[in-house]
């Protein structure tokens, strides 16, 4: 995949390119807004991370610009303020996600990874299937083999949205921004404990668990271990 | 709303009390003028009467009683007073008098009496004054002047005097309704003004002409103070983005140095472990670092913009739900009460997060098969948004404390948290203009967040 990245704290552009790299993308680098926007109408690329305050040209101006020439890369916000509305006019801008400094980087990679997913067209599915685990998006219905799995609203949505991820990495903070739209770090584990609910319903009594903890990261739903 | 308003206005109540004071102070002015100038005239008119009576007595003393006759005869078609000699049986003798007056007389004493006078054919009856004196055998000698005039004027004082005084009053409360709906519609223009600029439009102003009067220097005063407080507050704004910017770098730099690290190293390996515990401290310094943050932003108000009407029990069932899991796994029975459709004007991520603390500070601190509930109830006063739980609860003396930024209370040192979680509680409700109230629960702790009433925007009343 290749990525684009806009980022003027070049220690952390250096850091950020260095993983993403590690992690199997493709590369390129802007140190201010004016060279970002250069390149991203420039060059196709999959995915822009993009920081909200830049030399020259303004994150959120840069991506109105990208988004004035037509172009619909995702793209996703670093920023190091603070306020509450700072999100709400970071999507206004045409930002698909958005992300406060510091982040863990495996966060912001579960981000990539989820955003280039959006971006393909399987997204429009009535069935979800993981293992012998199926979700139906119609009826609401849930099966795992021929067992039917009573779920609640919420933990419906929960399990789809993992689902919808499945192989992928999804960290707590984006289930709670996916599944209860909640943009604050609640102190207890709330999600732990949402999560070990699902996975009492869909993995106990079954041989193979599909519900997997990533450790320092989050959860990932698949069929092999 | 108006009359009672006027009425407790300092230019009405002002105005009035003047116009009180001026009216008494007018009317024993002119009471005591008049009442010096009357005892003057009445005092000419008795020694007048005293000179008279004293010259009919030496008559009456040289030449008997047909002298007095004659002398009074004389008198009567000489002077303008009035006189009247009667006998013992109060019968006329001579004098001009008609009848002994119907007053009781003292002889020696002056009275004032009525009398008829017939003049070009038409009977009129005047006030008179005079004095009675006492002849040897039962004789009466009454010496008098017409003092109508003087009468009339003195009734005619003292009947018009209440109105006058009542004139002027009503006068004065006109005058001073006037004066303070003037000042009152000066001082609402100054105090809508601030209203508006209290709800959070800070680049408004108080209008002011220039050059102008004492409100118009009020005006400017308040403007240039709003001046002064939104450069502070644009200086804090600034601030808190500069130390959100200038701390958040280095703290990004510091996690991904550390994640850097832990990447070459091989997993559980004890450098491995200890890296770990730096990562997770180091998170624990963002969150509190954001929880400051938060807090100063809601105390600055700098969330302001964001306020829009926000369904409350929407957010209360959102919260529990997401917390009803937690408090199960804790054998906490959570209950909901929430009562219809409760709107309020607000930010909701702000009270979506204060809520979700008061939740989790219950829970964490409820023992196991405690009881917490969340209520949410529509006053008059107001919504008003409680989180109670069977916990320890707060000692009443500490509870303005633990509201302070930090303060954990000693007691629950062990247990996970930042001690932020009710300061920001508190500055969310002090950005709503709500009250955050610590109540005891007997067992336990009662958080109750009161909002000011809901003023529905214009276009729903519609």
């Amino acid at each position: 995949m290749r990525i684009l990245v806009v980022e003027d704290d070049l220690e952390a552009q250096r850091y950020l390119v260095q993983g993403l790299k590690e992690a199997g993308h493709v590369v390129d680098d802007a140190a201010d807004g004016e060279t970002g926007l250069n390149l991203a109408l420039s060059r196709p690329y999959d995915v822009a991370i993009v920081d909200r305050m830049l030399p020259k040209m303004d994150g959120l101006k840069l991506v109105e610009e990208v988004r004035e020439h037509g172009n619909v890369t995702p793209v996703l916000f670093l920023s190091a303020l603070s306020d509450v509305d700072d999100r709400v006019k970071g999507l206004k801008a045409g930002g698909d996600d958005y992300l406060t400094k510091p982040y863990a980087f495996v966060e912001l990679l579960a981000r990539i990874d989820a955003l280039m997913r959006r971006r393909s067209p399987a997204a429009v599915k009535t069935r979800l299937q993981v293992g012998d685990l199926e979700l139906d998006l119609l009826t609401r219905a849930a099966n795992r083999g021929n067992t039917p799995i009573d779920l609640q609203p919420r933990e419906f949505r929960l399990l789809e949205y993992l689902m919808r991820h499945a192989g992928q990495v999804v960290t707590r903070t984006m289930l709670l921004e996916s599944v209860w739209e909640y943009h604050f770090d609640p102190q207890t584990n709330v999600i732990d404990v949402h999560i070990s609910r699902l996975r009492a319903k869909i993995d106990k009594g079954f041989d193979t668990p599909l519900l997997h903890t990533v450790r320092g990261a989050g959860y990932m739903i698949r069929a092999r271990a | 709303m108006r009359a009672p308003r006027i009425l407790s206005s300092l230019a009405f109540r002002i105005v009035l009390a003047y116009v009180t004071l001026f009216a008494i102070s007018a009317g024993a002015l002119i009471a005591f003028t008049y009442w010096n100038t009357e005892r003057a005239i009445i005092a000419g008119t008795d020694q007048v009467i005293e000179a008279e009576t004293t010259g009919l007595i030496e008559q009456y003393q040289r030449l008997g009683l047909n002298g007095l006759q004659s002398a009074v005869l004389t008198r009567v078609r000489n002077s303008q007073g009035l006189y009247l000699l009667v006998n013992r049986f109060r019968y006329p003798v001579v004098g001009n008098l008609d009848a002994w007056p119907e007053v009781e007389m003292r002889p020696g004493y002056f009275v004032e009496f009525d009398y008829e006078r017939t003049s070009g054919g038409t009977t009129q009856v005047r006030r008179a004054r005079g004095r009675a004196f006492q002849l040897k055998g039962g004789f009466l000698l009454l010496v008098a002047r017409d003092v109508h005039e003087r009468y009339e004027t003195e009734r005619l004082f003292t009947t018009t005097l209440p109105w006058t005084a009542a004139l002027m009053l009503t006068l004065g409360l006109i005058g001073g309704a006037l004066i303070s709906r003037n000042f009152l519609a000066r001082l609402d223009t100054i105090n809508r003004a601030a209203r508006e600029i209290m709800a959070g439009d800070l680049s408004r102003r108080v209008p002011a002409r220039e050059p102008g009067d004492e409100f118009d220097a009020l005006s400017q005063n308040l403007n240039r103070m709003l001046d002064r407080i939104e450069r502070l507050m644009a200086g804090m704004r600034e601030v808190t983005d500069s130390i959100a910017h200038d701390l958040r770098s280095p703290l990004n730099r510091l996690r991904n140095r550390l994640e850097d690290t832990l990447h070459d190293l091989p997993l559980e390996s004890p450098e491995a472990i200890k890296i770990e515990g730096a990562v997770s401290e180091t998170d624990r310094l963002i969150g509190t670092f954001n929880a400051l943050l938060l807090i100063a932003e809601a105390e600055a108000g700098v969330a302001r913009e964001a306020m829009e009407p926000i369904e409350l029990s929407a957010i209360v069932d959102g919260i529990a739900e997401l917390y009803e899991p937690v408090a199960e796994e804790k054998g906490i029975s959570l209950s909901i009460a929430p009562s219809g459709r409760i709107m309020v004007k607000g930010n909701k991520s702000l009270i979506t997060q204060a809520l979700a603390n008061l939740l989790d500070n219950a829970i964490k601190y409820t023992p196991e098969s405690g009881k917490v509930r969340v209520e949410l109830r529509d006053t008059p006063q107001g919504a008003a948004l409680s989180v109670a739980d069977s916990g320890p609860g707060i000692p009443a003396g500490d509870r303005a404390r633990v509201i302070e930024r930090f303060v954990r209370l000693e007691a629950s040192r062990n247990s996970p948290g930042m001690g932020l979680g009710l300061s920001l509680v508190a500055a969310v409700a002090r950005m709503h203009e709500a009250r955050l109230e610590l109540a005891d629960n007997m067992p336990g702790l009662k958080a109750t967040i009161h909002f000011p009433p809901y003023a529905r925007p214009r276009a729903e009343v519609a």
